[in-house]
């Protein structure tokens, strides 16, 4: 009996892996699916901490794109590995603090080593989505052999949306896979995705603008850098990554900065923190949880509690009353003026 | 046939999955696992997760913040 091959599939839940597992899956190789979470990957719901976000649709595009194709996936937590990656990429970042093709190749050799460890179930080689020229660092013609050399996949790493543009792979050579079916895609134009898409049916896929990873914004590099070079070191932690993501961040002094909540689902989150960091909150009026990270001193208690009375309900008022919570303290409360909005430098908005 | 509990309060998903993910790999077949989680996200990644894997979510419900997802582990 013929033995049918097995494929690993990086999957992002983005269009392009979508389609290339449906590329082989058309060709008879069994595929399963595997996703590597940094931290940084943009999730439906890491937006939907937000009360305007909450009526989107809450999903984990990998996950939804695993049951469109009928396959398992295996979602591998790499926070701790991908330190070294994010802090020291050989390859150096893009326009922000993304490590693209450091990641990439990162990636895949998690998926050679997910291989290897799970040996009794066979898999025979790895598939991407990736697409000559669709990225300007990761997905160029010169990167694509440097990611098989360097994650030490070689010639079992396939690009079925773009492989007629490669030297075949071990798949295709030993006629595991039929070069002819496979695609020759290049270029950021999307069209042949989305008329790929639409021969295969799928109406409905995930096509984030700025990828999948928050290092590749710019506002959320900006505060990973501030975050740095305010505690003089790059380590960081998960709470950290995830706290990028929450609230409007003043930095009034180097050593402080405040993280206002700008909505009621902001706030809540913040409570989860109330245990280990100082929180700020106007009690006069409605206002927002503000968390701060840092080294604040009793005396800057007025000015970071001005600058949270402004963005309250009270922002107007004469004077609130703000409470002040140090972890294993008792509560402070203080009668505040809030800060007018040209009190509020404009340099302290990270 | 075995009844056990994961914590998963405070984590956003996609790590309430991966941690279910983890622990039912050292459970049996037909094993009950309740996973406490404070992001509701969890409410669609965990019977999505369960779905391709699988596994059966056999009951959710939410309790003050927090969701119980119920789920019988599949071969």
């Amino acid at each position: 009996m013929t033995k049918k091959h097995k494929a690993i599939a990086l999957i992002s839940g983005g269009l392009d892996s979508l389609l290339a597992v449906r590329v082989l899956q058309e060709q008879g190789i069994e595929v399963e699916g595997i996703n590597f979470y940094t931290g940084f990957c943009v999730e439906g719901h890491t937006h939907a901490i937000r009360n305007h976000d909450k009526d989107k649709q809450k999903r984990n595009n990998a996950l939804w794109s695993a049951e469109q194709l009928g396959i398992k996936l295996h979602i591998v937590d790499v926070i701790e590995e991908y330190k070294d990656v994010l802090l020291n990429p050989k390859h150096g970042y893009g326009a922000n603090m993304n490590p693209c093709l450091d990641c990439k190749i990162f990636m895949v050799s998690k998926a050679v080593e997910w291989i290897e460890e799970n040996r009794k179930n066979d898999f025979d080689f790895i598939i991407t989505g990736e697409v000559i020229g669709q990225r300007p660092m990761s997905q160029r013609k010169e990167t694509m052999p440097i990611i098989s050399d360097e994650s030490g996949a070689d010639d079992i790493l396939l690009r079925p949306l773009c492989a007629k543009n490669l030297p075949p792979t071990k798949p295709e050579l030993e006629g595991w896979v039929d070069r002819e079916k496979l695609y020759d895609f290049s270029g950021r134009n999307r069209k042949p995705q989305m008329a790929l898409a639409k021969e295969f049916g799928f109406t409905d896929y995930a096509s984030p603008a700025g990828g999948c990873c928050f290092l590749t914004d710019k506002n959320y590099s900006d505060k990973l850098v501030d975050l740095w070079d305010a505690r003089g070191s790059r380590e960081y932690e998960m709470d950290d990554i995830m706290l990028l993501k929450v609230g409007r961040h003043l930095r009034p002094k180097p050593e402080f900065k405040l993280i206002i909540a700008r909505d009621a689902g902001e706030s809540k989150y913040l409570e989860g923190y109330r245990k280990q960091f100082v929180t700020i909150q106007v009690t006069s009026h409605n206002g927002p949880l503000t968390m701060v990270d840092g080294d604040i001193k009793a005396e800057d208690f007025d000015l970071a509690a001005g600058i949270v009375a402004r963005y309250g309900q009270g922002r107007d008022a004469e004077q609130v009353e703000v409470e002040i919570s140090v972890p294993g303290e008792d509560k402070q409360t203080l009668q505040i003026k809030p800060l007018s909005v040209e009190q509020v430098n404009k340099e302290w908005h990270v | 046939m075995s009844h056990y509990e994961l914590d998963a309060r405070r984590m956003l998903c996609p790590m309430p999955v991966i941690k279910t993910q983890n622990k039912v790999k050292d459970l049996a077949e037909g094993d009950i696992l309740d996973v406490i989680c404070t992001d509701p996200g969890a409410l669609s990644d965990i019977p999505a997760w369960a779905r391709i894997n699988g596994h059966e979510v056999i009951s959710h419900r939410e309790v003050n913040d927090e969701v119980i997802i119920t789920v019988r582990v599949g071969s």
